[in-house]
């Protein structure tokens, strides 16, 4: 594979890469935690609330309208980004957790009864796992776990469609791109299977939607969620994309100004999606730059930044399996951005502290992965996430650091 | 080219660290009678279990601890057990206090003795939990009550 040198044109947009860090330009690989903004996120930013902020859908003056028009144009941006058919499929959450305990909460209440099975994969991130347990215990629905085989994180998928074949699954929530062991899941392949049976879907495309084409339509999901800061948008905004039917079909999850028809002493009436579930004022500048930040994404394509995505994902990977004592997580072959590892007996805390005072940010820990590195038996792994600024120049900086790790804590 | 970040970073991992974390001392466990204490740090996963035998005569008779920590974390458990077979559990967790004392309020390291070469944590305040664990879990397995999950939360 040749190198996609996407940094060449793009990098010089995101100027907190430019900067040295303990004496040493910056190589940033923290992406799958959040990835940096471009100049013209943060300009859009500054421009909003320089010129056209106010509160929005109530307002009868310019301001508001300007507002109200520019919140709700991001939320048609967002729909023809996932190339959903209608706006209103969009809800504005805090993050990726949110529209998953959005969904946990105000569509499983109603629709998970004793006995019935949530499906999901060893590999799930805590938030699609935690609000599943939580409502498991509410509903008495019983949690089942694909497993993932080895280091690699593959999955036999075709147990799902035996569990659904048995009738009693209500729900699949998976993730698309996984934020530990990057691999790709088949979530189209899944949904197929899911549909066929009426189970309902959610994929989590935290680690993907910045980096993938993704077209609900053609996925054929019931749910699907992210969130900007991980696709150069401002951190605290979201996006939980539900089949139309469905998000009229749920309650709201919380609840007061902005979401009502009519307010009584006693008694209230919501409006349909997506305001029923964006109580209180949103987060309107967040809405415009994720709709920024979004336009600059397109503006790349989609596919050459997943294309470099799996360019540095595997040539990283290729690189770091060289190093002596060397444990890498996640397929062999090709693979999405992500790298984690275990660097002989050092510990992730130290590795990345050590990375830190040579400018190289890397993430250690458990990745809110707890259960999967237990199954795996680490109490933590370092990990390495690539964007389409990154560039090859970093793997080596990447490499080398580590083999002088390798030295200063070594045996 | 020699930094300052490197210079703090040199003196975190102090070869004395380096070296506790590598050969641990005390590493094993002990059986009952001793009591033991376990000390989870929730933001990284680090466990550290920290045994003691001990006796109202003779105080701190054996100490032990089994980790699955980083270097700091490690090498402070390994350096507490040098410094507090023998002591008695007054003297013990008088030294705890003067320990973390040291580290969150910069007060002096008279009477630490290698302790001292933790010193370094203090520029970096997200490890001071690495720190001190296996000091909170010392406290539990001394107070003869065999407990889980102190937490340094």
């Amino acid at each position: 594979m040749n190198f996609p040198g996407l940094a060449d044109k793009y990098r010089a947009d995101f100027p907190i890469l430019s900067q040295e860090v303990n004496g040493h330009p910056l190589v940033y690989l923290d992406n799958a935690a959040s990835t940096q903004r471009p100049n013209a996120v943060i300009e859009e930013l500054a421009r909003y609330y320089r010129e056209d902020h106010a509160n929005v859908h109530r307002g009868l003056h310019t301001l508001s309208n300007r507002a109200t028009a520019l919140y709700e144009k991001a939320r048609v941006a967002v729909a023809h980004y996932l190339n959903a058919k209608k706006a209103e499929s969009i809800v504005f959450t805090r993050g990726t957790t949110e529209g998953i305990n959005l969904v946990a909460e105000s569509w499983g209440s109603r629709n998970l009864r004793r006995g019935d099975l949530v499906v999901l994969t060893e590999m799930e991130h805590h938030a699609n796992l935690i609000p599943w347990q939580i409502i498991a215990r509410k509903t008495g629905a019983i949690l089942h776990f694909l497993p993932i085989q080895g280091d690699t994180g593959a999955i036999e998928w075709s147990e799902l469609a035996e569990l659904c074949r048995q009738g009693n699954v209500r729900l699949v929530a998976l993730t698309h791109i996984s934020n530990s062991l990057g691999c790709v899941n088949p979530i189209k392949q899944v949904c197929r299977t899911a549909k066929k049976y009426g189970t309902v879907t959610l994929i989590d495309a935290a680690q993907s939607a910045g980096h993938a084409v993704l077209d609900v339509e053609d996925i054929g999901c019931d749910f699907l969620v992210f969130s900007s800061h991980k696709c150069c948008g401002p951190t605290g905004i979201g996006v939980l994309y539900g089949r139309q039917e469905l998000l009229d079909s749920m309650e709201p999850y919380q609840t007061g100004g902005e979401m009502i028809v009519s307010v009584d002493w006693h008694e209230a009436k919501w409006k349909l999606a997506p305001h029923r579930f964006e109580a209180g004022t949103p987060h309107i500048a967040g809405a415009v730059g994720l709709a920024k930040a979004l336009e600059y994404l397109e503006s790349i394509g989609r596919r050459k930044i997943e294309e470099s995505d799996h360019f540095f994902g595997t040539a990283a990977a290729e690189r770091l399996r060289e190093l002596p004592k060397m444990r890498l997580l996640g397929p062999v072959g090709d693979r999405a951005g992500i790298v984690s590892f275990q660097l002989g007996t050092i510990h992730a805390h130290d590795l990345v502290a050590f990375a830190d005072q040579y400018g190289v940010a890397l993430r250690g820990g458990h990745h809110c992965n707890q259960p999967l590195m237990r199954k795996l038996g680490l109490m933590a792994s370092a990990r390495a996430s690539f964007y389409f600024y990154n560039t090859e120049a970093e793997i080596d900086r990447l490499v080398s650091v580590l083999r002088d790790a390798a030295k200063y804590f070594g045996d | 080219m020699e930094v300052k970040g490197q210079m703090d970073f040199d003196e975190l991992y102090q070869a004395i660290i380096l070296d506790h974390c590598k050969r641990p001392r005390n590493r094993g466990t002990l059986p009952p009678p001793a009591t033991y204490g376990s000390g989870y740090n929730p933001a990284c996963g680090d466990e550290v279990t920290v045994f003691v035998r001990q006796t109202p005569e003779r105080g701190i008779e054996e100490v032990s601890f089994e980790s699955q920590a980083c270097a700091i974390c490690t090498a402070s458990t390994s350096l507490m057990t040098t410094q507090v077979k023998g002591k008695s559990r007054e003297q013990a967790l008088a030294l705890q206090r003067r320990f973390i004392d040291f580290l969150t309020k910069d007060t002096p390291e008279e009477g630490l003795g290698n302790l001292q070469a933790l010193g370094g944590v203090k520029k970096f305040p997200q490890r001071l939990k690495c720190a001190t664990l296996g000091w909170h879990a010392l406290e539990i397995a001394l107070s003869g009550t065999d407990r889980e999950a102190a937490t340094t939360e």
